[in-house]
């Protein structure tokens, strides 16, 4: 177990929202509930029984809080709720409910603590209940870091519980039968006669009582739903296009926007013309906005032509022009007064390195632009009263509060109404776009706005996952790897988001190293330390964040250790994990690759094993050789989640985020020219297609105490698996993604 | 000019070169039809003229006028769906659902073309239509169990 004492009480930076430290605050404060923000909108009859839960007389309203990207969180969500309330996910309305730190997530406060996953000593649960209570202090309300089901697993089946014991004490008091003898089904209450009373029947009565709130949770080997199959409550909508996206919002009166901001992120306009635009037909304003400029129009695609239409003199941007000057800046970062952290000091790195004869190994990894394939988009309106948004978005209070930075009104003037997202993948973790919207919607009060990214502004103007290096020296010694010292440069993607949220982020960050110091190997001298290079271009969550770069940098340089020793990469792993929930992982997928099996010629096979939100994925890749070069054929993957929700979609997760990490990995990234990216459309960096994509077999463990979510971890071990893979096929080794950059693929 | 939009006639009034994309998400609001790129590269876009799985954004409006287009309200809906959607719907292949409808509507012409489509008809086919998600292998079992529903007719 990997010893932490280079730790020190400083700041600590959680999941995609900063704390800062010095908050002040008591286990009181902490403990108190919010008020629930269902009361305020409740008519005569209507009963609200907890943020979560609404019964009146036409039906049962459902809020699920956490945003949906694509994710299905909205289904899971739901079925959490409707197992302990007995109704049918189909027999409620859901909402995505209104901004409010009743719905705060206090699994943000997890990723942020600087304690293995398994750690569940006093000292880490202590932290994490801490950095929890700040979380809900603050308030924060998010959707992101596979945290919805970790926060939502408990708090919304006791929500189910209490709705349904209180309908019963409804019923009891309405019928005079005592609770006891009455069971609950299908959103109604039975009588012992077998009679049924609609829960919404129940509304006026229920509304008149006190929340029960003393509930006890039902046994898990008794749920009906959870764990079970689920058929998601947007498949049909989605696939017969009658799900509405942000995009798609259609209001009176509404005019169209499209905008152009200095692709140099961060550099002012110097000028424009706009004489042409401004005479191109239905174009009814031009209008400057931030760093840049926007056309109002009577239709998306005029507006857009518009916009393009401007001759425009950009200032120079903030960091370095060209890809080089970025590259030397993080490689000049592995120097002492940029060490933001060790993170992991075992044995005696430096006295086994210095003397025996080392493998040195350098691995890097691009900036890579989010492009989820509905554009960027707001609908904005200014009223006499405050804004109302429409958007999709991973953090419904921020918006308020940027929006209302803009209009110069109180958050609690602003309405949001979130929307179904055409993907986020962090990408809607960002407010540049709402506030843009905003500043046109300024100039036009009382119509709304519906501001649209072209993809080409989209692409300029994303703020891509953070470059990153690694530095590893490693000693292997009879066949096994006995040392090794992983140092790791980024900036501070933390810190970057912090920064256009006016935070400063002070703190070692956690996301530099996340993967990596955490790996569950007992090596006997393992170092990692994280280097916090200077923000060079604004960088942004992306699918896994940290362990994004930092689970590839590990486990590619542990894989080239294990080979160079002789060693077989299984084997090696299993002698060197430390944690059973971990080996288990490992050997689940051993036996579901058959590995150790003859693959034939021209076939090759990789293995990696990350930790990351908490979930131990391990994944393992079959390559062959083809004429048209290197074809992934086959991904096995294993990860323990504590829980299944949904099998189906944890399928479609997994299987989503193996394709996600490998069409990156193989083809995509942003580079700066002139300070703008030379990638501005999917030509360019397009991911993966059909005809790339194996097949992906995957299995959900439930072994691991504590219940984690799975958008995130099958993204990490994906690049190295690849890496592993196309080493034991060709003898090259891969350590810089793209790796299309070196290899062809099919 | 007319369009003739899921058979329907439709008056609009837009310039010779507006993308039908546009004249149909933004003069005719049906929004079933995406944008993702503008530029063919992603497919979202994808509708039916003549038979025929076009890129909407491709299509100038002047172009369209005369032909008949068919897009994912006119393929099928809620209680009257294609095969094509009644597969989507049985294995779950949205996850965002942003790129669906332009997916369904070239499975839709690729089992008009391929009614007993190999692997490799699938993925070429549906090479050009991207989806951020990795719905890939959801789509090629939804493309199989649509053309076995075809072939039962």
């Amino acid at each position: 177990m990997g010893r932490l004492r280079t730790i020190g009480r400083r700041t600590f930076l959680i999941g995609s929202a900063t704390v800062l430290g010095g908050v002040a605050f008591g286990t009181f404060m902490a403990a108190r509930p919010y008020p629930n923000p269902l009361m305020a909108g409740l008519g005569e009859g209507e009963a609200a029984f907890n943020p979560f839960v609404k019964l009146t007389s036409d039906g049962i309203t459902l809020i699920v809080p956490h945003a949906d990207i694509g994710q299905g969180v909205q289904s899971s969500q739901a079925a959490l709720i409707a197992e302990e309330l007995d109704i049918d996910v189909e027999q409620a309305t859901l909402s995505f409910g209104e901004p409010n730190a009743a719905y705060y997530n206090t699994a943000f406060a997890e990723e942020g603590v600087p304690f293995m996953s398994f750690d569940d000593g006093s000292v880490a649960e202590t932290m994490r209940d801490v950095m929890g209570g700040v979380v809900k202090l603050l308030g924060i309300q998010g959707t992101g870091g596979s945290t919805s089901m970790p926060d939502q697993y408990e708090k919304l089946r006791i929500a189910g519980a209490v709705a349904r014991e209180t309908i019963k004490a409804a019923a009891s008091r309405r019928t005079g039968m005592p609770v006891a003898q009455l069971k609950t089904a299908k959103a109604g209450v039975i009588l012992p006669d077998g009679t049924a009373i609609a829960y919404r029947d129940l509304a006026a009565d229920a509304a008149e009582i006190a929340p029960v709130t003393d509930v006890v949770l039902r046994d898990p080997s008794t749920w009906i739903k959870v764990g079970k199959p689920m058929m998601r409550t947007d498949t049909l909508a989605k696939s017969t296009g009658t799900q509405s996206f942000g995009i798609d919002i259609a209001l009176d009166g509404m005019v169209h926007a499209s905008v152009r901001v200095n692709p140099r992120k961060g550099g002012a306009i110097n000028g424009y013309d706009a004489v042409a635009a401004e005479a191109m037909r239905g174009v009814q304003a031009v209008v400057p906005v931030t760093n840049g400029i926007a056309v109002i129009a009577d239709n998306t695609w005029r507006a857009i032509q518009a916009v393009n239409a401007i001759n425009v003199d950009w200032a120079p941007a903030p960091y370095p022009a060209e890809m080089e000057g970025h590259w030397d800046e993080v490689a000049a970062s592995f120097v002492e007064d940029r060490l933001d952290q060790e993170w992991r000091a075992d044995g005696d790195v430096d006295a086994v390195l210095s003397g025996a004869q080392t493998i040195n190994i350098e691995n890097r990894a691009p900036y890579v632009a989010h492009q989820p394939l509905e554009p960027l988009n707001a609908v904005v309106q200014v009223t006499d009263s405050g804004v109302n948004v429409w958007s999709g978005h991973q953090m419904p209070r921020f918006v308020q509060q940027q929006v209302a930075g803009v209009a110069g009104v109180e958050a609690t003037q602003v309405t949001f109404q979130n929307q179904f997202s055409g993907g986020s993948f962090g990408h809607r973790l960002e407010f540049e776009h709402l506030k843009q919207a905003t500043e046109v919607a300024m100039t036009v009060p009382g119509t709304p706005v519906k501001l649209t990214y072209s993809r080409e502004e989209d692409f300029l103007q994303d703020f891509p996952r953070q470059i990153a290096m690694s530095r590893a020296q490693g000693v292997v010694e009879n066949g096994q790897v006995t040392a090794l010292s992983l140092d790791i440069a980024s900036p501070s993607v933390i810190g970057s988001q912090g920064a256009r949220l006016g935070q400063s982020v002070p703190g070692p960050d956690m996301q530099i190293v996340a993967g990596a110091w955490n790996m569950p190997y007992d090596i006997p001298n393992l170092r990692v330390r994280g280097y916090r290079v200077p923000e060079l271009a604004p960088v942004s969550s992306w699918r896994s964040v940290g362990a994004s770069h930092a689970g590839f940098f590990v486990e590619n340089s542990l894989d080239e250790l294990i080979r160079a020793a002789g060693a077989d990469p299984m084997e090696e792993r299993l002698r060197l994990v430390n944690h059973p929930v971990h080996r288990t992982v490992l050997e689940t997928i051993a036996e579901m690759s058959n590995w150790g099996v003859d693959l034939g010629p021209s076939r090759g096979r990789g293995l990696a094993l990350v930790e990351s939100f908490g979930v131990p994925t391990a994944e393992v890749i079959d390559v062959s050789m083809t004429e048209y070069g290197i074809k992934i054929d086959k991904v096995y993957v294993v990860a323990d989640v504590g829980k299944v929700i949904d099998p189906i979609n944890f399928e479609n997760q997994v299987q989503g985020g193996i394709v996600w990490a490998l069409g990156h990995a193989i083809n995509s990234e942003i580079t700066y020219s002139d300070g703008m990216a030379e990638q501005t459309n999917y030509h360019r960096a397009e991911g993966m297609r059909i005809f790339q994509t194996p097949e992906i077999i995957v299995r959900g463990l439930e072994n691991a105490e504590k219940i984690r979510g799975i958008g995130e971890p099958p993204v990490p071990p994906a690049a190295a698996a690849l890496a592993s893979a196309i080493f034991d096929l060709t003898g090259e080794r891969l350590r810089e993604m793209p790796f299309n950059k070196f290899v062809d693929f099919v | 000019m007319r369009l003739l939009v899921n058979g329907e006639e439709r008056e609009v009034d837009v310039e010779d070169d507006m993308p039908l994309l546009w004249v149909l998400r933004d003069e005719l609001g049906l929004t079933g039809t995406k944008y993702g790129c503008g530029i063919a590269q992603c497919g979202a876009c994808t509708v039916h003229m003549d038979g025929i799985a076009v890129r909407s954004c491709q299509v100038v409006a002047a172009t369209a006028e005369g032909a008949d287009v068919v897009t994912i309200e006119g393929l099928g809906r809620p209680g009257a769906l294609h095969a094509v959607q009644e597969a989507w719907i049985e294995h779950q292949v949205a996850q965002c659902g942003y790129c669906q409808s332009g997916q369904i509507m070239q499975a839709a012409s690729l089992l008009e073309n391929y009614p007993e489509p190999t692997d490799e008809d699938i993925d070429i086919v549906m090479g050009g239509n991207l989806c951020r998600c990795g719905t890939y292998p959801h789509i090629r079992a939804a493309v199989k169990t649509a053309a076995a529903k075809l072939q039962e007719v």
